[in-house]
């Protein structure tokens, strides 16, 4: 009898148990159109009576700044969400933009907007992964959770720009005049296939051939730029001089991978023509002599990044020279480090065999933003006025994508950056800058070019016998990563 | 009249076994059943994102299966799966077996085994993924290994373990090894531990070697659990994802030869790619079930 007894209360509580974890469990998809209805219509509801109650009072003091600051329109949402892959942007907003107060790591304010930052890593595509799922669930979000302003880089920016998702900018009120500085190739990034602008950058990046000081005096017995652009000024030379940095007991780059953007800016064909891949013969180019570089001693095949590729940052990695655009420079080569060469200033900046482009971050404005007077004047202010953008050359030596700025300050003999030992690169970037072409964008450039370089390596390290059968594991990585795509 | 009220009696208990089974059930229909059923359903259907666009979902009957057993990769890719798990299998059996047989053999009186029985299942604490990481940071070209051997003069310059088909697929099967063989010696020894030692002194008494009484004792009767360890680790091997994917950043350097069937899976996740993905689980599950099978049956068959 007892037994009988335990046994029913045991299994009733078990049972009680279990169930009242299937009301959560099971309930909740019953619950949440019946929950967060309720609360979406509570919340902002609530803020709105909360907030303005609260504000009345503590605006007046704040007011002050909001007032010069941005134009918040009282009917804009309170919550300014941005979604990017690193601090960058979140730093030059900190540092430039009127207003702007940092809260914690991931929020800020400016004026009563709370600006919240959803920072997602590149790594393994994660960042598009999230961007992704909030833009389809944008329509569904509630305002304070809907996405405002995003960043996207040239890789993929067609497959935001081109969609509905975005909102071009004469929607936002940001006009042709306010755009007429910014140089011509930044707009064609962000322009979809009817013509209609729908982004903005801040950033130029014409890329140049970054070279150690040091041993450009010892190999050539000069630093002087002109004199080492004339040892690199095509290909050839490009090798011959390697030759004799490897008989010095140099490597003349760091990694194959170092001179692919060089080669993958000049190629002619886009990467898809309809849905079909194409490959451009420059880039095939690029895989022959990069393996020539490689087998005869020039350079090693590290992926970039790495730990093994950074080791020229620093004396003993004895590498000759980088090639990248000017966020290279300051932000990824260890200035900060004290031994590094970039510390010390001991790198110079030259042309190179040809004119390139590397990276570059775009603003876009979600579809659905409820702060687009604020997204619009973030944009003005960052991408357009003149004034910010000189005091973020100034103070960050970023290279802005303003020509007359530029252009002034590559005249300005007092410009000097301290990394290139003093040197003003300036006038070569501006020249560089005027001369980019980004006719060939598509949607899927970001996963072909790297599938590319994942098969080429194998072929460059020797792992291939012949560049065809790379070719093959290109064609065969690319159709599991798009499958609309056709060989 | 008696019989019939104690029958009764069974029933009404046997009810409480059944309300005790609910929970692993529900748990089980949930998380299990439905998402199978689902993912054989989707493997039916052309369905993914072309950047933000959605494409389908669109019926196509096994056209999916044509195309995914219609590439030659998935065969390679299941090829570096067998090769890898072999690789690993072999040695994490042997040493567990060995390990296993000492732990549990009372003559050798072994000291501090609650000691070594800790310590070799420590590897299988540390997460796969942080234990890739360590192994890649290990075998680096500029890591620790490559420095030893160098400074010893093993190799003139750092060797690059990663860019050899032979030294990155071995350092996967030993990672493996080393995660495994302390479960496996833990499973063997609950076997072994199990067997009368009145056979083993019985056999000792009739002048059995100790060979002998391994292979004509031991290895008999162990062998349920030698076929359930057999066939859960294939299950496992095949299922391989975590240490390759993180040690080659999902990319089965060099020329893909480490790549596995779900390393493929998680390609198609750039594109959302429902329908191959459910295609390639669906097959998968069927070659594990057949190997399985065909295990259980080499295994059965050779004990009549």
């Amino acid at each position: 009898m007892k037994k009988k007894v335990l046994g029913v209360l045991l299994s009733t509580t078990m049972v009680a148990g279990m169930l009242s974890a299937c009301g959560e469990a099971a309930g909740t998809p019953a619950s949440t159109t019946e929950q967060p209805a309720s609360t979406t219509t509570e919340q902002p509801a609530s803020t709105t009576e909360a907030t303005p109650a609260a504000d009345t009072t503590a605006a007046t003091p704040a007011d002050s700044s909001t007032a010069e600051a941005p134009a918040a329109a009282a009917d804009e949402g309170k919550v300014l969400n941005i979604a990017a892959w690193n601090e960058e942007f979140k730093s030059r907003l900190t540092d430039h933009y009127p207003g702007y107060e940092v809260v914690d790591g991931t929020t800020g304010k400016i004026g009563d907007v709370t600006v919240k930052w959803l920072i997602t890593p590149n790594e393994n595509n994660a960042y598009q992964d999230r961007l992704d799922e909030i833009l389809l669930g944008q329509e569904n979000a509630s305002a304070d959770d809907k996405l405002d302003l995003f960043l996207v880089e040239a890789d993929y920016a067609v497959k935001y720009t081109d969609t509905d998702y975005t909102v071009p900018l004469s929607d936002l009120g940001v006009t042709a005049d306010d755009l007429k500085d910014q140089y011509s190739y930044t707009q064609a990034v962000v322009t979809d296939s009817n013509g209609v602008l729908k982004g903005s950058s801040w950033q130029g990046c014409p890329g140049v051939m970054i070279y150690n000081r040091k041993i450009a005096e010892e190999v050539f017995g000069s630093q002087e730029p002109a004199d080492i652009q004339a040892k690199f000024s095509d290909w050839d030379k490009f090798v011959e001089s390697a030759e004799e940095l490897k008989a010095a007991g140099y490597h003349v780059i760091s990694s194959t991978a170092d001179t692919f953007r060089v080669y993958q800016n000049n190629a002619k064909l886009p990467w898809v023509d309809g849905n079909k891949i194409q490959v451009d013969d420059n880039l095939k180019k690029w895989a022959e002599d990069s393996k020539k570089l490689y087998e005869a001693g020039y350079c090693d095949t590290w992926d970039q990044w790495g730990e093994d590729w950074n080791k020229g940052f620093y004396p003993e990695g004895k590498v000759f020279a980088y090639f990248g655009p000017a966020w290279l420079i300051d932000f990824c080569m260890a200035a900060d480090v004290e031994g590094s060469v970039a510390h010390d200033g001991g790198w110079a900046a030259t042309e190179g065999p040809q004119g390139f482009y590397w990276g570059g971050t775009w603003i876009c404005a979600a579809t659905g933003t409820d702060n687009a007077g604020l997204v619009a004047d973030i944009m003005k202010k960052m991408t357009c006025d003149p004034e910010v953008m000189k005091d973020i050359v100034l103070k960050d030596n970023d290279f802005v994508n303003n020509k007359p700025v530029m252009e002034e300050l590559a005249k300005d003999p007092s410009y000097k950056n301290d990394v290139l030992g003093g040197q003003n690169p300036l006038p070569m970037f501006c020249a560089g800058a005027e001369n980019i072409d980004m006719a060939n964008l598509t949607a899927y450039d970001q996963g072909l070019l790297g599938d590319f370089q994942k098969a080429m390596n194998d072929y460059i390290k020797g792992n291939y016998k012949t560049i065809d059968e790379a070719m093959e594991q290109f064609y065969t990585l690319a159709l599991q990563r798009y499958p609309d795509l056709v060989r | 009249m008696d019989k019939k009220q104690s029958n009764g009696n069974v029933v009404k208990f046997n009810r409480w076994g059944y309300i005790f089974l609910i929970p692993f059930f529900v748990v089980y229909v949930i998380f299990s059943l439905i998402p199978l059923v689902t993912t054989i359903y989707n493997s039916f259907f052309e369905n993914y994102r072309s950047g933000l666009k959605q494409i389908g979902p669109n019926f196509v009957g096994i056209a999916n299966y044509f195309k995914l057993l219609g590439t030659p990769e998935i065969w390679k890719y299941l090829g570096n799966t067998l090769i890898m798990w072999i690789g690993g299998f072999i040695p994490q059996i042997v040493v567990a077996l060995l390990l296993a047989y000492w732990f549990s053999d009372p003559s050798l009186r072994l000291k501090g085994q609650r000691f070594f029985k800790t310590v070799i299942y420590m590897p299988n604490l540390i997460m796969a993924s942080a234990f890739a990481m360590l192994f890649f940071a290990l075998f680096s070209a500029s890591g620790p290994v490559n420095q030893i051997l160098t400074s010893i003069g093993v190799f003139a310059e750092p060797y690059k373990f990663f860019d050899h088909i032979a030294s990155a697929r071995m350092l996967i099967m030993f990672m493996n090894f080393l995660m495994w063989f302390g479960n496996t010696t833990i499973l063997l020894m609950a076997g072994m531990l199990g067997i009368d030692t009145a056979l083993y002194e019985a056999a000792e008494v009739d002048g059995a070697t100790a060979t002998q009484i391994f292979f004509k004792i031991t290895m008999p009767i162990l062998r349920p659990i030698f076929i359930y360890v057999l066939i859960t680790s294939l299950i496992g091997g095949l299922q391989m994802y975590d240490v390759p994917q993180i040690m080659t950043n999902g990319a089965g350097t060099p020329v893909d030869s480490t790549t596995t069937v779900i390393m493929l899976l998680n390609r198609h996740l750039t594109s959302k790619n429902v329908g191959m993905g459910g295609a390639l689980s669906v097959f998968l599950f069927f070659v594990t079930g057949i190997l399985s099978l065909v295990v259980f049956r080499i295994n059965s068959r050779s004990e009549n």
